[in-house]
């Protein structure tokens, strides 16, 4: 048989273009995806809502937007905040400087209440406050005041001509923060603050009130922080690790499967580099143990690889030419890859319907590598294989790891 | 090659070796348990890492004069450079900033700190879910495997499948290697490659079952042995590219994800001796008993179910 070039270069094209692709791709597409706390480092709450309140999905949503719009204040760029179960909220902060401030700041429900003399009775609430109502100013002693302006001036009205000369002290949460005594009704729609100590503490209020409560009292059940040094550390570590270990396996390939080892490398790096590419697609937060299940994760990619290579092997044992050992063994092979695949996926499928958010994470991990191990492992390595073997330039069973004297006559 | 090594006629030595392993798992859970990390104990955990090695002794005894008089620090890193040590209960960041600042007096460096305070309601939750779901999962994978090979094969691999998980909770228990919830995902990783690994080699003895048609026990016996030993350089080239990974992040990768690689090495050596040592060797014995039976009661069903 004359080799036929044009495989050949078809082969070469294609691997090629691959490398060409990844060359250029990954480093935007490793700068995009999005890495968890323990790599970049911030800090993680979980809050749970206090028993003995109603809750309900709309509830916990009003919450987590109020909560959203208080990290707005903090400056962080991109928060993550997600509702779990039926009673929680997740709060995700990544590379936030003051963490203890930001741990404050998110804590507090801030419901700003004006109560009767008593402090029993609530007469307003901070949902009668207009938007963006509240102010910073400062009073005549230059002391700084939180002047509130409110949404209906008649019901301030009312309520301030009922309490002439009684206190109607202003409460955050628990606290009261100040009791100003009515001396006439007051028309105008707006009340005032006192009695904060600097600047900063009024500011803050500010924002507080403004970015509206939290309609539930939550407690926090969990906490999480890293420094961005400590995840710098762990990530760099990791990285090595894995390319360390991606070497070994490479070379382990190769040495043991020769040409099929190569295409099996290969396909293996497409492989990782699609597994990233569907990370960032899917916005999967990449974790240290999600690094390290990528990394283990190659190792097993390559078992639908060597799966193929020995049924290739021993079909070229009992004889076969090499073309028809290739196709022998990867036809066989697939129905055996298939099978094994498919038990994964359905666990990775039932862990995801029924797991909770962390292994729902996880199980979204596993189908994607499978998934694209069967698009590299069997599509990509048997297409290199046959436009390498129909190029009828691999004739030598040697580069299949087969001596010649273990091969039967047919 | 293809190797010739008797594994079915060795099986109740297999046998004997699962029982006794998950025997000593259960005496050890018993006595021991599980060293339960932070994920599942109300607390709080703190990672100082340091640039240069610690003194133990000198950082405990600091701890213990702040007041954390059972501090169960314990040092980790490359060069044991790292305090870790878990307060039962959960504490405010000053306490943290006080604890920062005298190690800072007492070692002359600045530590990095890593704070993870836990309420274990929520990792008792998430090892719930999974329990759970791994459950269902195995009536899936029973449903499937009955239906596409035959539900000897699914009860099989089944069995494998709890084995393995059983193994590396006894080997965490045993060697007292702490449990979080990256373990609970080491396990789920294990649970879906047993399967794959066990329904490799039961593919096998299904094509060698067409093609011999085996009629006594002796050529049952054959194919089984020469299903796993046509399968057998493939299972190994497995776990050795796995163990490679396996290896470089218990080595290099650092304190937290060495035990999760551990979780995944032990359990895919269990995944691979279970499809061979334990889920082959319990079909072959329970399709001969059918195969039998059959013998006797020829219409009930047929040789291979598929």
């Amino acid at each position: 048989m004359k080799p036929r070039k044009s495989k050949f270069v078809l082969f070469i094209v294609l691997v090629v273009a691959i490398f060409a692709i990844i060359a250029t791709t990954s480093t935007s597409i490793l700068k995009g995806i999005t890495l968890g706390l323990d790599l970049q480092g911030g800090f993680e709450v979980l809050y749970e809502a206090a028993p003995g309140q109603k809750v309900n999905a709309s509830i916990l949503s009003d919450a987590s937007k109020a909560i959203n719009k208080r990290i707005n204040v903090l400056g962080v760029s991109e928060p993550d905040i997600s509702i779990e179960g039926n009673n929680r909220i997740r709060v995700q902060l990544a590379g936030v400087k003051d963490q203890k401030k930001a741990r404050e700041l998110l804590g507090k429900q801030a419901e700003l209440t004006f109560r009767d003399p008593t402090g029993k009775k609530i007469l307003m609430n901070g949902r009668d406050l207009a938007e963006d109502g509240a102010k910073l100013e400062y009073d005549q002693a230059n002391q700084p005041v939180v002047s509130l302006k409110l949404k209906d001036a008649k019901k301030f009205a009312d309520i301030t001509s009922k309490y002439i000369s009684q206190p109607i002290p202003i409460y955050l949460d628990d606290q009261q923060l100040s009791a100003p005594v009515v001396q006439e009704k007051i028309t105008g729609g707006t009340a005032q603050i006192t009695g904060q100590r600097t600047v900063e503490e009024a500011q803050e209020l500010v924002e507080l009130l403004n970015a509206g409560a939290v309609p539930i009292k939550l407690i926090e059940k969990q906490s999480y922080a890293v420094d961005a040094s400590l995840g710098e550390k762990s990530l760099q570590d990791s990285v090595e690790a894995g390319l360390l270990a991606v070497l070994a396996i490479f070379i382990f390939v190769i040495g043991y499967y020769r040409l099929p080892g190569l295409i099996a490398v290969i396909t293996l790096i497409a492989y990782s580099y699609l597994v990233l590419l569907t990370f960032y697609v899917l916005n999967v937060t990449l974790t240290l143990p999600g690094i390290a299940a990528f990394i283990l994760g190659i190792g097993m990619a390559v078992d639908a690889n060597i799966i193929t290579n020995e049924r290739i092997k021993e079909e070229i044992r009992v004889g076969r030419s090499i073309p028809a050992a290739v196709r022998a063994g990867s036809k066989r092979s697939f129905l055996t890859i298939f099978d094994a695949n498919i038990t994964t996926v359905i666990a990775a499928v039932v862990l995801f319907i029924f797991g909770s958010a962390g292994v729902k994470g996880f199980s979204v991990s596993l189908i994607a590598g499978i998934l694209v191990s069967f698009v590299t492992a069997i599509g990509l390595s048997r297409l290199l294989m046959h436009l390498l073997v129909r190029s009828n330039m691999v004739k030598r069973p040697a580069l299949f790891c087969v001596r010649e004297d273990e091969i039967s006559d047919l | 090659m293809t190797y010739k090594i008797d594994f079915v006629n060795r099986r109740k030595i297999f046998f004997l070796i699962s029982v006794l392993t998950i025997l000593v798992g259960i005496i050890s859970y018993a006595f021991q348990g599980l060293n339960l990390g932070i994920d599942f104990v109300s607390g709080t955990r703190l990672d100082f890492r340091f640039e240069k090695t610690i003194d133990l002794e000198k950082a405990t005894k600091a701890l213990d004069e702040l007041g954390y008089d059972n501090p169960n620090a314990r040092l980790g890193g490359d060069t044991n450079n790292i305090l870790i040590f878990r307060i039962n209960e959960k504490i405010e960041k000053k306490q943290v900033d006080q604890i920062t600042e005298r190690l800072k007096q007492i070692f002359g460096m600045t530590p990095h700190v890593q704070e993870q305070t836990v309420d274990p309601i929520i990792g008792k939750e998430i090892a719930q879910s999974a329990f759970y779901a791994m459950l269902i999962a195995s009536v899936g994978i029973i449903i499937y495997v009955a239906l596409r090979f035959e539900y000897r094969f699914a009860v099989a691999a089944v069995i494998a499948l709890i084995y393995d998980a059983l193994f590396i909770i006894s080997v965490f228990s045993l060697l007292q290697l702490e449990v979080d919830l990256t373990f609970v995902a080491a396990i789920l990783t294990i649970v879906g490659y047993s399967v794959n690994d066990t329904i490799v080699i039961f593919d096998r003895i299904r094509e060698n079952m067409e093609m011999k048609k085996p009629k006594t026990w002796d050529e049952l016996v054959e194919v089984v042995n020469s299903s796993i030993g046509q399968t057998l350089v493939r299972s190994i080239n497995t776990v050795v590219t796995v163990i490679f990974g396996a290896l470089a992040l218990s080595i290099l990768g650092g304190e937290s994800i060495r035990n999760f690689s551990l979780a995944l090495l032990f359990g895919l050596l269990s995944g691979a001796y279970s499809s061979i040592c334990i889920a082959s060797q319990i079909w072959v014995g329970w399709k001969w008993k059918s195969m039998q039976k059959e013998r006797e009661n020829p219409r009930k069903e047929p040789a291979v179910s598929e």
